[in-house]
């Protein structure tokens, strides 16, 4: 099949660094901002206020996080609010040694699923894990929320600081 | 429901590269017309054209499919572009079969390209987009924690160790040693060298990825009176499958593909597979990390849950082994220009039914094969059945 293969040209940084190929550049001017709609602008609300809440489905049974006001699989509008605890489960984790671009950190990063206690079995959210050393970290580990100062938080995810071992 | 029977007539690649000279649209053409060529074919004989790209964030270019369409060969013609993530290199050659299947049109030319290496200072940040704008991306996250989280929720749930899923990188970028086209291809590469390669989100390691890639590939489809006509050696397609699960991937088990067994489902149904394991012959899953073979391997139903590591150290996966798997050299070897990536896979299996595949030939005369695309926030699975 080599016949079928064109002899597409590779360029390599020396094609660059000695000026014999041509670009041009251009950074894109785009800002925007997001309605955080009824669900997840009640959960942000809420968050403000120290509370993690997920939404409940009478059709199916589950309590969900994040929120929602239609269950995607019974397509019927969710029923009411439940407050969840500020607990969970590490359900998995990443040490990230790298940013976005490639460039190391100095410490690890380290995000995990964390089912929240309260929701269904399962569901929960993205988030950091800290106070804990990275190889202590484990698939299964009981954490707790660490809430920002009350006065310092605005309505985010990150009013969370992160989650620490219980 | 009556549908038309559609084969896959002619196919032609452009080398992958780190950063190619060429233009996106070069790209394209560069693809197309070895594919056109291939099956001694002009642009005349094509009634419609499927593009399969990016994003248009990757690219900078608005409405990228109207701007690459000259160089897929669509002028003055019927032309549509499908997308879905990292599916999309499989779902393109599918919208190729039902623009034929449906009777609409004789032939299609269908082209994946991906030029990733123009969006600086990395595609990521383009790719970052995809977690969830209001809960997510305030956490800064990075797109390899997806694949992290993941990896780590497979090898927790079976017990595996890095060892178990590095044989993956060691086959396929030994594989691609044979491919013409490859970006990656090491004949001598071992286990040691992935174990040893830099952590970059635990578990996942500079060897366990296959990097940032420009190219495109091409296929030409036609129904069966024109296929007939133009090739000894037409590949049909019996069966297609495609399933999108939920966006919120940390409602979901991240240890198994489900969305991928229901498009495999879907597929083997359509080409009357009862026994995937026996019946199929060579398997092309998606590989953009060395984990994700092994996942889909078990998504596809060809080895029981958790059991694909088992099978690919006793060999079974190697190019001459009881199931050949990305004998390709997959995208962990011959490169990941994402949607051009997945119909590579769906060439391979072309020149691979034919016999034409030179030295990555499988042994056997192999006569029907799998391959498969995923993507999104692990959520969507496409998946082609072609036989000889």
């Amino acid at each position: 099949m080599k016949e079928h293969v064109y002899g597409t040209i590779g360029l390599s940084e020396k094609d660059f660094a000695e000026g014999r190929v041509v670009f041009e550049t251009w950074e894109p001017n785009a800002r925007y901002a997001w309605d955080t709609g009824v669900a997840i602008g009640h959960y942000l609300k809420e968050l403000q206020a120290g509370r993690l809440v997920g939404r409940y489905c009478t059709t199916c049974g589950r309590t969900m996080i994040p929120p929602r006001m239609f269950c995607e699989q019974c397509f019927v509008p969710t029923d009411s609010w439940v407050t969840l605890q500020d607990t969970g489960t590490v359900t998995t984790f990443s040490l990230c040694n790298v940013t976005w671009n490639m460039e190391r950190v100095e410490k690890p990063l380290m995000p995990a699923v964390i089912a929240i206690d309260g929701a269904s079995p399962g569901m929960g959210i993205l988030h950091l894990l800290g106070e804990v050393e990275p190889d202590q970290v484990k698939i299964g580990m009981r954490v707790r929320a660490v809430w920002k100062p009350a006065a310092e938080r605005v309505g985010a995810i990150t009013d969370i600081a992160y989650f620490k071992p219980l | 429901m009556g549908r038309n029977r559609v084969a896959i007539v002619g196919a032609g690649m452009t080398r992958f590269v780190r950063r190619a000279q060429e233009t996106a649209r070069e790209l394209a053409w560069e693809a197309a017309s070895k594919a056109l060529e291939s099956c001694e074919m002009t642009l005349d004989d094509i009634d419609a054209v499927v593009i399969g790209t990016a994003p248009e964030a990757f690219d900078g270019v608005h409405m990228n499919s109207e701007y690459l369409s000259d160089g897929c060969g669509g002028w003055g013609k019927p032309v549509i572009r499908g997308y879905v993530g990292g599916g999309t290199g499989v779902f393109a050659p599918i919208q190729g079969w039902y623009h034929v299947a449906s009777g609409l049109f004789d032939t299609v030319l269908v082209v994946c390209e991906e030029k990733m290496s123009s969006c600086q200072p990395h595609p990521q940040g383009a790719f970052l987009t995809i977690f969830d704008n209001i809960t997510e991306r305030p956490l800064e996250p990075n797109l390899l924690w997806i694949f992290a989280l993941e990896m780590n929720a497979y090898m927790t749930r079976y017990g595996l160790d890095k060892r178990d899923i590095a044989q993956v990188s060691v086959k396929n970028k030994r594989n691609a040693a044979d491919h013409p086209a490859a970006l990656l291809g090491d004949a001598n590469i071992t286990v040691e060298d992935v174990l040893n390669s830099e952590v970059l989100a635990w578990p996942v390691q500079r060897l366990d990825v296959s990097p940032v890639t420009d190219g495109a590939v091409a296929l030409v489809m036609s129904a069966e009176h024109v296929a007939r006509r133009v090739t000894p050696k037409p590949v049909w397609v019996e069966g297609v499958g495609w399933c999108l699960d939920t966006a919120y991937w940390t409602d979901r088990d991240l240890s198994y593909p489900t969305y991928v067994e229901e498009a495999a489902r879907m597929a083997y149904k359509m080409a009357g597979i009862t026994e995937p394991r026996k019946q199929i012959h060579i398997a092309e899953p998606y590989d953009p990390f060395d984990y994700k073979e092994l996942h889909h391997l078990e998504g596809l139903m060809l080895f029981d849950k958790g059991k694909a590591p088992e099978a690919t150290a006793l060999g079974i996966t190697q190019r001459n082994g009881d199931l050949p798997v990305c004998p390709s050299g997959g995208l962990l070897g011959v490169g990941n220009p994402i949607a051009a990536a997945g119909m590579m896979k769906v060439a391979e299996l072309f020149w691979q039914l034919r016999g034409e595949a030179g030295a990555r030939q499988v042994p056997g005369q192999p006569k029907r094969g799998v391959a498969q695309a995923w993507g999104d926030l692990m959520q969507v699975g496409t998946v082609i059945v072609l036989g000889a």
